[in-house]
């Protein structure tokens, strides 16, 4: 937990200042030592990127080859809307080149490639992976990746549909120090993977467990069924998607009203991303990250929902023991 | 529907910080196409830590100009128009403020704060107001007559701490950093006219204060070595000495330590001329550094006793080297190497003297600066709620309006966590018509006092007008020749002689022509006022006590401000904070549960945001950076 003895740079302590007295010095310090790797650049993660840029993690690798077209910067500032610029470069290059400006103590790089084509051995040269807009196979294949590796990879999934965002975090085992009045504590928490956070059955859930939790799996599961791209949905979609959710719902043994259809109505009709929800979930994905790499403060067990329509951010712990 | 009246819409952003460059991004990528944008400072390097539309090229410039030009690269087509210019500047009145359909605050000032607040009632536009500190925020939305105003609950006031406790018995920290800055400081390279309290205690008693006087005037033959170690001995010896001969006060207290230069550097003593490195060289004034001639580097260093002696009398010596110029008139600015230096020096030599931990540097400016905490992502949160709230501001949609807080550690699952505005309080000065109470000695205060303590500091009014029935005391402003000569000499008169004059059971208009806002305040009269616990001699009262009245029994707005001893969490972004006094609980009790809604089910135990600690839990031993001046 010593930050490495190594000092801070004046360059350093000088721009850092404000946040060196939010999180400390050494929590600063293992945040330039981090590597970071992002896959799926749309609006939400452009944000996460934009925000531990600034915070100056050591580095920032950015995996994205589609092509850039106009509904790719709807949401994405990073995006410049010049076509004599973005033309024919990949998503993750333009964002690359916006976010190197940012900080130019962050390494910024891209990397080519599908989720699915990177082995354990290319994970484990980051010590955080977060992963948006892929499919639920490719979710859990790069999940269970990360846990393959001997040294601690925090992994997330973030994904933002209309006016809702979910997170989710799985630091596998995770131990820190929280500050509790004078004291500084050790906590220790157990998280589940993807897959078995998944798999917990949905009549085992606290019955007030967030609707969009289940909404969400609804959608996933259709896309999957469907063999469609992550958010490759459209209101043509919505009858087939109703009767997925009865489905899941009788085999789950869940009441149909956790699901509301005018929930999932919204979900498929707006495919775009709302740019003050990319704000806001970039944002908190952004802490979160920030306390796997510092080690310090509580960190959120597994999942968190945002839904603009009434204004609350969520956390949920869905996992097996549910402790 | 929402995207036509985002198009349409056209807003004003005060603040172009830490908040107001996430919220102009989040803004432009929404789809809002004309947005104006006030913010009178320029870009400082620590703000590029999450001002993300600066950089290091574009320190010194206008935040506002720079964060127009920096949106339009990714959003090209849109209007926005900068002003490089104070909010209280009086172009901004009431009709400028009426072009606008909602206005959103991203402040660091309550002043500026307030100021807003009036313009917006004045105007009848909506006002989305917003603050953070570290990873505390919240966004609340004050619309006339149908939600509270910014003002409706009081606002905590600046601390401040007794002036003895800064002069003779300090128990933390942060009072040896009031005195280095406040009084030690201030006594040696401010103005020498300014009252000053830092002999008053320590010495009347024993010899007269003319003699004390000299021992801070450098006369023009002394060496500046013998000069520095003079002062020295002067305030962490002698002034102790003559404080523990009091021996009442250090009945139940431990007894301070004096402190003597030749003790702390009897080694350095031995050479002639100490033994710092005066060949030095510093590229400009600002950064003349005491820590750099000394060779030290790391700001995060807690110093030896000596070193910090060392601080204390190089960083004075460089004040008269090479910022001669600037002795006499410097006021303490966090962004003054030097003056950090020595303040930090000088307070920690004095916390040895009374037993108290030595801070770093780091941390000392920090507490005389009142910097706050400020991250990122706590901003990008609370931009993308405010832009949430102003569309729903622009549907009309009253029923969502929601106040929104950011908190650090979830409160029933909730880390963030809307609760339904509060109604206008029927006893608020500024939004309803409720006159104020003022006790006053009516035969001893001028009306200078009444204009600066009432008017100015608690009012918050910029160009004050002060009518006592139909004649005029006052006017602050472009005022007719005639009238300055009468208007200063009224100034200089206490109340009760004044050409109308001022008594028990009078009562005065004040009015602030700018923000367009006038309150009517009952004046009594008092003879004796306790100087510790009221040091301004005057006690205003008025919406705060009115609260609980039986009329507003089942107006659960009106409860809320009355039955906490606090106010809500008046969360505040960036450098130059004036209230940062975080979280006071405010609990929501006696909030009706409207039918359906689920968020108000649980509202009686809803504590938003707890304990102060909570706010400082990854930096334990740094105190809470509030405002901390001597009154």
């Amino acid at each position: 937990m010593d930050g490495d003895g190594e000092e801070l740079t004046a360059q350093e302590t000088a721009l850092y200042d404000r946040q060196i007295r939010v999180w400390g010095a050494d929590a600063q310090r293992r945040l330039s030592k981090a590597h970071v790797l992002v896959y799926g650049m749309k609006g939400t993660i452009a944000e996460f990127c934009k925000n531990i840029v600034l915070a100056g993690v050591g580095s920032l690798t950015l995996i994205d080859d589609r092509i850039a077209s106009e509904e790719a910067f709807s949401s994405n500032f990073l995006i410049p809307p010049d076509e004599n610029v973005y033309g024919g470069k990949t998503l993750a290059q333009l964002c690359c080149d916006s976010l190197k400006d940012f900080n130019p103590m962050v390494r910024v790089s891209v990397q080519k490639g599908d989720l699915s084509s990177f082995d354990v051995e290319f994970f484990n040269n980051f010590d955080v992976v977060v992963v948006s807009s892929c499919s639920l196979p490719a979710k859990k294949l790069a999940n269970e990746k990360c846990r393959k590796i001997s040294k601690r990879v925090a992994f997330y999934t973030v994904d933002c549909r209309d006016s809702c965002g979910e997170i989710f975090v799985d630091l596998q085992d995770y131990k820190y120090s929280k500050k509790k009045l004078e004291e500084t504590i050790e906590c220790h928490l157990r998280y589940p993977s993807f897959e078995e956070a998944l798999s917990v059955p949905w009549k085992e859930l606290p019955r007030k467990t967030s609707k969009l939790y289940f909404a969400m799996r609804v959608i996933e599961k259709f896309e999957e069924a469907e063999g469609r791209s992550a958010g490759e949905v459209s209101v043509a979609d919505l009858p087939g998607v109703l009767k997925l959710k009865k489905e899941l719902c009788a085999v789950q043994s869940l009441n149909e009203s956790h699901v509301p259809d005018t929930l999932l109505e919204r979900l498929v009709t707006s495919t775009l991303e709302f740019p003050p929800v990319c704000a806001i979930i970039g944002g908190i994905l952004g802490q979160e990250v920030i306390k796997a790499i510092s080690g310090k403060g509580d960190p959120l067990k597994n999942f968190f929902f945002f839904d603009a329509f009434d204004g609350k951010g969520i956390i949920e712990n869905i996992s097996n023991s549910n402790a | 529907m929402a995207s036509e009246a985002i198009k349409g819409a056209k807003v004003l952003m005060v603040g172009a910080g830490g908040i107001g460059c996430e919220l102009l991004k989040t803004l432009a990528l929404s789809g809002f196409r004309d947005i104006h944008i006030i913010d009178m400072d320029t870009i400082e390097v620590s703000n590029l830590n999450r001002q993300f539309l600066f950089r290091q090229s574009h320190v010194g410039q206008s935040k506002a100009k720079v964060a127009r030009d920096a949106v339009l690269k990714f959003r090209p087509h849109i209007n926005i128009k900068p002003y490089h210019a104070n909010v209280k500047d009086p172009e901004f009145n009431v009709d400028f403020f009426k072009q606008f359909n909602v206005v959103l605050n991203g402040l660091d000032n309550l002043d500026a704060r307030r100021h807003v607040n009036r313009l917006c009632l004045a105007a009848d536009v909506p006002l989305v107001e917003s603050g953070t500190t570290g990873f505390l925020g919240q966004v609340t939305v004050h619309v006339k007559g149908k939600t509270e105003c910014y003002e409706c609950q009081p606002k905590p006031a600046p601390k401040t701490y007794p002036v003895c406790t800064i002069t003779s018995t300090p128990s933390k920290f942060v009072h040896c950093i009031v005195w280095a800055k406040d009084l030690l400081f201030a006594k040696l390279f401010g103005d020498k006219n300014q009252d000053n309290d830092l002999n008053v205690r320590s010495s009347d008693a024993a010899s007269s204060s003319e003699n004390v006087e000299d021992v801070f005037v450098r006369r023009n033959d002394e060496d500046i070595e013998q000069y520095g170690k003079k002062i020295f001995d002067h305030v962490f010896g002698y002034n102790i000495e003559l404080a523990l001969s009091n021996e009442e006060t250090w009945k139940n207290r431990n007894r301070p330590k004096p402190i003597y230069s030749k003790d702390i550097l009897s080694d350095e003593l031995a050479q002639p001329n100490g033994n710092v490195d005066k060949k030095c060289a510093f590229d400009d004034e600002f950064s003349v550094s005491a820590m750099a001639s000394l060779g030290m580097k790391n700001p995060q260093d807690i110093w030896s006793l000596k070193e910090n002696s060392r601080i204390f009398l190089e960083a004075l010596r460089l004040f008269f080297t090479h910022r001669g110029k600037d002795v006499g008139n410097l006021t303490f600015d966090k962004d003054d190497q030097l003056a950090v230096e020595f303040v930090t020096a000088a307070a920690n030599i004095r916390a040895a003297s009374f037993g108290i931990p030595p801070y770093s540097l780091f941390e000392a400016k920090g507490i005389a600066g009142n910097i706050v905490h400020a991250v990122a992502t706590t901003n990008a949160v609370i931009a993308g709620l405010i832009v949430i709230e102003t569309i729903k501001v622009l549907q009309n949609d009253i029923k969502s309006y929601r106040m929104t807080y950011c908190l650090e550690h979830p409160s029933r699952k909730m880390l963030l966590m809307p609760v339904e505005p509060f109604e206008p309080n029927k006893s608020c000065y500024v939004c309803s018509e409720t006159p104020l109470s003022l006790e006053i000695n009516t035969k001893r205060a001028k009306l200078k006092d009444f204009v600066e303590k009432i008017v100015k500091a608690k009012l918050g009014m910029n160009l004050p007008l002060i009518m006592n029935s139909s004649n005029l005391l006052y006017e602050a402003g472009d005022v007719e020749d005639d009238m300055v000569a009468i208007y200063s000499a009224n100034l200089e008169k206490v109340l009760a002689e004044l050409p109308s004059p001022v008594t028990g059971g009078t009562m005065l208009t004040v009015e602030d022509m700018q923000q367009e806002f006038v309150c009517n305040v009952n004046i009594k009269h008092r003879e004796e006022f306790d100087e510790e616990k009221e040091p301004d001699s005057m006690v205003l009262s008025g919406w705060t006590q009115h609260v609980s009245a039986p009329e507003n029994k089942d107006k659960p707005a009106a409860n809320n401000g009355a039955s906490t001893s606090g106010a809500s969490v008046p969360a505040a972004e960036s450098d130059e904070i004036s209230i940062v006094s975080p979280t006071k609980k405010r609990k929501l009790t006696d909030v009706p549960n409207a039918p359906g809604n689920e968020a108000r089910n649980h509202q009686d135990e809803l504590q938003v945001i707890d304990d102060e600690d909570d706010l400082v839990m990854l930096e334990g031993n740094m105190e809470g950076f509030k405002k901390r001046k001597l009154s």
